[in-house]
């Protein structure tokens, strides 16, 4: 009798053409799907074309989207940009999104470039964030895309898994980011570097797709290969099937978090650091900057103006979400509260252009990395936390705890945040 | 450059545990000109490494070796500093994956950084999983690598590959 697969196993196994596979074991599979941004798009495309393939394995399978500097700040990354649109036509990749249509992670799922059961690989670590549609997904370097460019196919450990079981329902104030936040202390990445960590449980319903993505996309923060929700036919959390560790989180007994600097490890919760003075406050990024996580962001705003001393960075995750928080006055309201509204992509958040840090400066973001320099100068400070938190820090110039912001603890219904535990739009669980 | 990867032999230079991409490949020296970047590798653990160092050199490391970015400039740099080979305790997975996309030879076995002294005579036979200390009579097993990785060894990395796919896409 064997043991149940678990989601990678599965996945993995079919991939690779076989009826079953297990942790430790390599194997060669067949990627369903490649993505490449605008850091490296131009690398991977110039190596097939200097080392003579004249075409891809199956262009189709193959997304590229420009998202992290964009619009070009630079002559260099303009000139980068212009090489990689051209490699693009030469290669006949038709999925290929400009500046201005979001973020990668984000285009991908909009776009329906990304189904429950697929192994996807992209040129960027975040690319966990499918796990969210029961993909096992995994960022990869650029000589590896080239190879899988090329070939359909790459090398895969089969990696262990860990189970973790959510269950009761977010307190007011608290969100997905808070748990992800939360795993990283509690779970981290000595337990799960290089694991599959595969979510489960009842609590699974408290968390829509957006939420989802918001955990997934930082698994890769805990070490993790994959993050995966069940989605379609995927399921997780299997009894029988092997898992290294399990962990069981009751949602209601989390506070907000706010990971201190300079590790997205350091994980307090917010009352710990309330009333630290802040600089700046950044709220988008593949992490944090879809429609729900802006709507939340204003249910705390509206109306209402940022502290003096203190500057507020939005960017939307994508086109679709710019254009949906505007029909819901969402961008009306930000600006009105003294919001810096850009345009969609990555922003600040890699630490290239639109928002860095001068030494000494301090700024809680929305997004995924703390570590020192990582959005300007090295003196300066980063902390991560919640939209919620994000929103509620702004309004006071320090941060704060979003429960507490005056007028709005009370009415839960004002904040946006459903409470109706309908949970999975569109995973098709 | 083909090399016999049953048969990789070579001085050692020893290092300790957790050395990352950040020691090899340090992120304040990314824009400046290559032969300015290798002066630097591994500096910050051993600062005579980069000069010192000699085409066909081992390096044995401890636990984690390579933790930290996705870099592939890590790998790079050791090989371009003629290094042939790193064995260590255990690799970080990144690490251990863009150094065969390039073509070094980066291979797990647990115990070496105990049992070998800098400058040791180490002997590495990829194939069969194996490595030797002639001078202390120590032979210990080492991970295998998988045949597709091994292949991709074979040509040297990534790229050497890609040119002979692309002969074949040629003569189709």
């Amino acid at each position: 009798m064997y043991p149940q697969p678990t989601a990678a196993e599965e996945i993995l196994a079919r991939a690779a053409g076989k009826d079953r596979v297990s942790a430790g074991e390599y194997v060669v599979a067949q990627v369903d799907a490649m993505m490449m941004h605008d850091i490296f798009a131009a690398d991977v495309l110039s190596m097939l074309e200097r080392t003579g393939i004249k075409r891809l394995y199956d262009p189709d399978k193959v997304t590229v989207v420009f998202d992290h500097m964009v619009p070009p700040p630079s002559v260099s990354a303009a000139a980068h940009q212009a090489k990689a649109r051209e490699l693009v036509r030469h290669f006949g990749i038709s999925a290929f999104f400009e500046i201005g249509r979001g973020i990668c992670h984000q285009v991908m799922v909009e776009e329906g470039r990304v189904s429950p059961g697929q192994l996807v690989v992209a040129t960027d670590s975040h690319t966990t964030t499918y796990g969210a549609l029961g993909v096992a997904s995994s960022g990869i370097g650029s000589s590896e895309m080239a190879y899988t460019l090329a070939t359909g196919q790459l090398w895969f450990k089969v990696p262990e898994s860990i189970s973790i079981v959510l269950e009761g329902r977010f307190s007011y104030g608290v969100t997905a980011k808070d748990l992800i936040l939360y795993l990283m202390k509690a779970v981290g990445s000595t337990e799960a570097q290089y694991r599959s960590v595969e979510f489960g449980g009842p609590g699974v319903g408290e968390l829509d797709l957006a939420d989802r993505m918001t955990v997934s996309n930082m698994g890769v923060e805990m070490g993790a290969k994959f993050a995966i929700f069940p989605a379609g036919f995927v399921q997780t959390n299997k009894e029988g099937a092997n898992y290294a560790a399990s962990h069981t989180v009751l949602l209601d007994s989390l506070a907000p978090q706010i990971a201190v600097p300079h590790h997205v490890e350091n994980v307090v919760d917010v009352n710990e650091v309330v009333g630290t003075p802040l600089d700046q406050v950044f709220i988008g990024s593949c992490t944090n900057g879809r429609l729900e996580d802006l709507r939340q962001a204003a249910s705390i705003l509206r109306g209402r103006h940022i502290a003096k001393g203190v500057r507020l960075i939005v960017t939307p995750a994508s086109a679709q979400v710019m254009e949906a928080a505007a029909r819901e006055g969402i961008i009306e309201a930000l600006t009105e509260a003294g919001a810096y509204v850009g345009g969609p992509g990555c922003g600040p958040c890699f630490g290239g252009h639109l928002g860095l840090l001068a030494p000494g400066e301090r700024c809680l973001g929305t997004h995924n990395r703390n570590f020192r320099g990582r959005m300007g100068s090295a003196d300066a400070e980063i902390y991560l936390g919640s939209p919620m938190t994000a929103a509620a820090s702004a309004l006071m110039g320090a941060i704060a705890d979003p429960r507490e912001v005056e007028g709005i603890s009370a009415g839960r219904e004002l904040a946006g945040v459903s409470a109706s535990g309908s949970g999975g739009s569109g995973t098709g669980e | 450059m083909t090399v016999d990867l049953a048969a990789i032999r070579g001085r050692a230079w020893l290092f300790g545990s957790d050395i990352s991409t950040d020691m090899l490949s340090p992120g304040q020296y990314v824009h400046h000109p290559m032969e300015e970047r290798l002066k630097h590798v591994l500096e910050s653990a051993r600062p005579e490494f980069a000069g010192e160092v000699k085409p066909g050199d081992i390096v044995v490391a401890g636990p984690n070796f390579g933790c930290g970015s996705s870099r592939e400039s890590a790998p790079q740099h050791l090989k371009d500093l003629g290094v042939a080979a790193v064995v260590a305790d255990s690799l970080a997975r990144i690490f251990s994956r863009n150094a065969i996309a390039i073509g070094l030879v980066a291979i797990a076995c647990p115990t070496i950084s105990e049992v070998v002294e800098d400058g040791d005579v180490v002997e590495v036979d990829v194939i069969s999983g194996r490595v030797n200390i002639p001078a202390r009579s120590v032979s210990l097993e080492a991970d295998r690598i998988p045949e597709p990785m091994l292949d991709v060894l074979r040509h040297g990395g990534i790229e050497p590959l890609l040119i002979s796919i692309a002969a074949e896409q040629r003569d189709e």
